[in-house]
């Protein structure tokens, strides 16, 4: 795997090798020395030109864990306030000839329209409403972990889809490895033509709730009911909040973060057996991992038509050890 | 709607010049649907007129050029109602000659140039400025439209009577709607007093806000914000009415969904002074092709969904759409090497237009070549201008086009100043080989050899 762009760009046999790649990072997660040589003299840039916490965190822990120098860049404050285009942005990091860049931008494709301007190997951390795809990823981590596979598993991904890359990511590698999906929000935060666009069932309202397997909800906006899209944040929680009446005993519950307490879900779930969202920031780090070794170490080559046998590939090694 | 006025008086460096030496076409399939030919003849040219069409092999070469165009295709040139040439202001992207060069080299032998330049053209001085410099640089005859309200800001009328009598040849704020009913049926009115037709892009803005490709399955996809077909629908509709209800005439540019072509169907059949133009984008791609997420794709109104598509052809077939207009609208690469969303609008298109709908939609036996030809110089009629012809004593506007030839569009670079073409790359059949505009030769393809009598 060159670059991870989006989910709709793999296959199933790149999420299984990301998923098994990530299992043995996270056992070495769980030594006293949580440090591996194997991306030892290689430089990440770390390019965001939105904020975020748990992902810019998440994927500069996972470079560290592996050894990576990391060059952090935000857009406040540097040269991307003074005007500059993200080519040229672009252009001045590649001169210190890193191996990747991982990019977080507030438009569709930014990430892959970076790929035609440096050599290095790109990582998408979100593009715009479009994708963000080690987000569904460690998903689909956290839910294998859990429940040992997806195939049959009914998902139900609920909120503002309209507005969220989560959501696109997420149903698209749920259903690639093998999960329904159905999404339900408020008509007006539903996008038209995402039933046949994203291949799920869409729902109006959570009448339906009890079948799924998995809820997940979606962080809502407090200002979209300055565009319309929901009369008050009060009507939409009385439509639409995930609580413990609603959510069933057997039934997880997943959220990207951050939430926004006693919106999209009441806080006695959020707390509750049933969620994942500590779990979730535990799987993002060695997701990261396994994604950042796969284009850097994985040797994939998979402009040549070929593709490296998993076998061959070394195991990751701690520091300290025998290579 | 018939035209009166002949091509040639546009303004173009052939504007008052003598005479070129005669040209004969000689053996050519001359192809002209509304002259009802279409049969191998010799076209003789003299005096910037068509002087004989004779059986081939009988066409009087005293003196003249023959070029033999055996196995070769001779059609009326075409007519683009609907074209940006970024001057004054945006000379880097486009100017009145190379503009009018991508024109030459793709058939046309007249082009009307819209107002959203920079400044927008709203004023006489600007008018006769253009005319002006037109008459210097221009490789084909040029019209020059002049914005319906003042700075194209939509409030307030312009000075139109003054500006048709400068010799602005229509009206229109195209790169925006006028959101303003009010605004419109005034402006449609002081058509009575201004003459000349009000041409309109037609978008709810309210509707279209946020957007940046067609509203559909596949903006669902990407997440991108949509444009919906009612945003241009829903204008027509309006704009229909109060033209009827004004008895004005209208010009709706660049349909793009089958709402809008059920739209004008209606108010054609209520009897409205109403045309309208298709792309040669519309025409043969969909929004499919966005999900490259290349900007080359990106234009207002967007790609849409395949049965947009085919409703666009199909109005083409049954007469329901006029004309093809390209919407040729050059961008410089810092405007289009950018994300998607933020990307400027617009594609190049003077000099793929005949081979891209040949290609994509007469070679696979979805349009009649007629209709292409037909529809092609359809643009000239609807602003007033007599529709190119080949009869005697016509003014010569021909087109010499090899159909068997296969070029990649592209490849050896462009008239145009400005690259962003969707059709860069394709394999395209059909290449323009010779355009006469006005009696006058404006364009030969540099490897076309020929042979003087």
């Amino acid at each position: 795997m060159r670059h991870l762009l989006s989910i709709e760009d793999l296959d199933r046999e790149d999420i299984d090798r990301i998923m098994e790649r990530a299992a043995s990072f996270a056992e070495v997660g769980r030594r006293d020395i949580k440090k591996v040589p194997t991306l030892r003299g290689r430089t990440i840039v770390s390019l965001f030109y939105e904020s975020s916490t748990r992902t810019s965190s998440s994927f500069e822990l996972a470079a560290k864990r592996l050894s990576a120098d990391v060059v952090s860049v935000k857009a406040a404050g540097s040269a991307v306030d003074k005007g500059e285009s993200l080519k040229d942005t672009i252009a001045t990091l590649s001169a210190y000839a890193p191996e990747a860049i991982v990019i977080r931008h507030p438009y569709a494709g930014a990430a892959k329209l970076v790929t035609g301007w440096t050599s290095a190997a790109v990582v998408n951390a979100g593009d715009g409403k479009h994708e963000h795809p080690s987000q569904a990823l460690l998903d689909a981590y956290t839910l294998l972990d859990r429940l040992g596979t997806l195939e049959g598993k009914r998902i139900w991904i609920v909120g503002d889809v309209l507005h969220s890359r989560v959501a696109r990511s997420c149903a698209l590698c749920f259903r690639m490895l093998g999960a329904e999906v159905t999404i339900c929000g408020p008509p007006t935060l539903i996008p038209r033509g995402a039933a046949e666009g994203l291949g799920v069932a869409v729902a109006d309202d959570l009448a339906d709730l009890g079948e799924a397997d998995v809820v997940y909800a979606l962080r809502m906006q407090r200002e979209r009911m300055k565009e319309s899209f929901v009369p008050s944040i009060r009507e939409y929680a009385a439509n639409y909040q995930i609580d413990s009446r609603r959510l069933g005993p057997r039934q997880l519950l997943m959220h990207p973060g951050p939430v926004n307490r006693g919106v999209e879900l009441s806080p006695e779930v959020i707390d509750g057996p049933a969620s994942l969202i500590t779990a979730q920031v535990e799987s993002g780090l060695v997701v990261r991992m396994a994604i950042l070794y796969e284009i850097l170490a994985g040797g994939d080559p998979r402009g040549a038509g070929a593709r490296a046998d998993d076998a061959e590939l070394p195991a990751p090694t701690p520091i300290g050890e025998p290579a | 709607m018939t035209g009166s006025r002949p091509i040639s008086s546009l303004d173009w460096r052939g504007t008052g010049a003598d005479p070129e030496g005669d040209i004969v076409l000689a053996g050519a399939r001359v192809l002209d649907p509304r002259e009802g030919i279409d049969a191998s003849r010799d076209i003789v040219v003299r005096g910037g007129e068509i002087a004989e069409l004779a059986p081939a092999g009988d066409g009087e070469a005293d003196g003249a050029e023959v070029i033999e165009a055996e196995g070769m295709s001779v059609f009326p040139a075409f007519f683009d109602p609907h074209v940006h040439l970024r001057t004054p202001g945006r000379e880097d992207e486009e100017d009145l000659e190379t503009g009018s060069r991508a024109a030459a080299a793709g058939g046309y032998c007249g082009v009307l140039a819209m107002a959203n330049t920079e400044p927008p053209v709203d004023s006489a001085a600007d008018v006769a400025a253009l005319r002006e410099e037109a008459r210097e640089r221009a490789a084909i005859p040029i019209g020059f439209l002049a914005c319906v309200t003042r700075g194209m800001e939509g409030s307030e009328l312009t000075e139109m009577a003054e500006l048709a009598a400068a010799g602005a040849v229509g009206f229109s704020d195209d790169g925006l709607p006028i959101s303003s009913a009010r605004v419109l049926r005034r402006a449609l009115q002081y058509q009575r007093l201004a003459g000349r037709p009000i041409a309109l892009h037609e978008e709810d803005a309210e509707l279209s806000a946020g957007g940046a490709m067609h509203e559909g399955t596949v903006s669902a996809a990407l997440g991108i914000g949509g444009v919906p077909s009612v945003s241009e629908s829903t204008m027509i509709a309006r704009d229909a009415a109060l033209a009827a209800y004004e008895d004005a005439r209208v010009h709706i540019q660049h349909l793009s969904a089958a709402e809008s072509v059920a739209a004008v169907e209606q108010a054609k059949a209520g009897g409205v002074a109403i045309s309208c133009e298709a792309t040669p984008h519309h025409l043969t791609l969909t929004d499919e092709e966005v999900r490259s997420l290349d900007s080359r794709f990106k234009m207002n109104p967007p790609l849409r969904a395949e049965t947009d598509r085919q409703a666009l052809i199909e109005g083409l077939r049954s007469g329901a759409i006029d004309c093809i207009a390209t919407d040729h609208a050059p961008h410089s690469p810092d405007e289009k090497e950018v994300p998607f969303e933020q990307a400027a609008m617009g594609v190049t298109g003077l000099e793929t237009a005949f081979s891209a709908i040949y290609t994509e939609l007469v070679l696979p036996g979805v349009l009649e070549l007629a209709t292409l030809v037909e529809r092609l110089s359809g643009g000239a009629e609807p602003f007033g201008f007599v529709a190119p012809r080949i009869a005697p004593g016509a003014e010569a506007n021909l087109v010499l086009v090899d159909t068997e030839a296969e070029w990649d569009a592209g490849a050896e670079g462009w008239e145009s100043r400005s690259h962003n073409s969707c059709f860069a790359g394709m394999r395209l059949r059909g290449r323009v080989l010779m355009t006469i505009a006005a009696g006058r030769v404006a364009y030969r393809q540099r490897s076309f050899a020929m042979g003087v009598a």
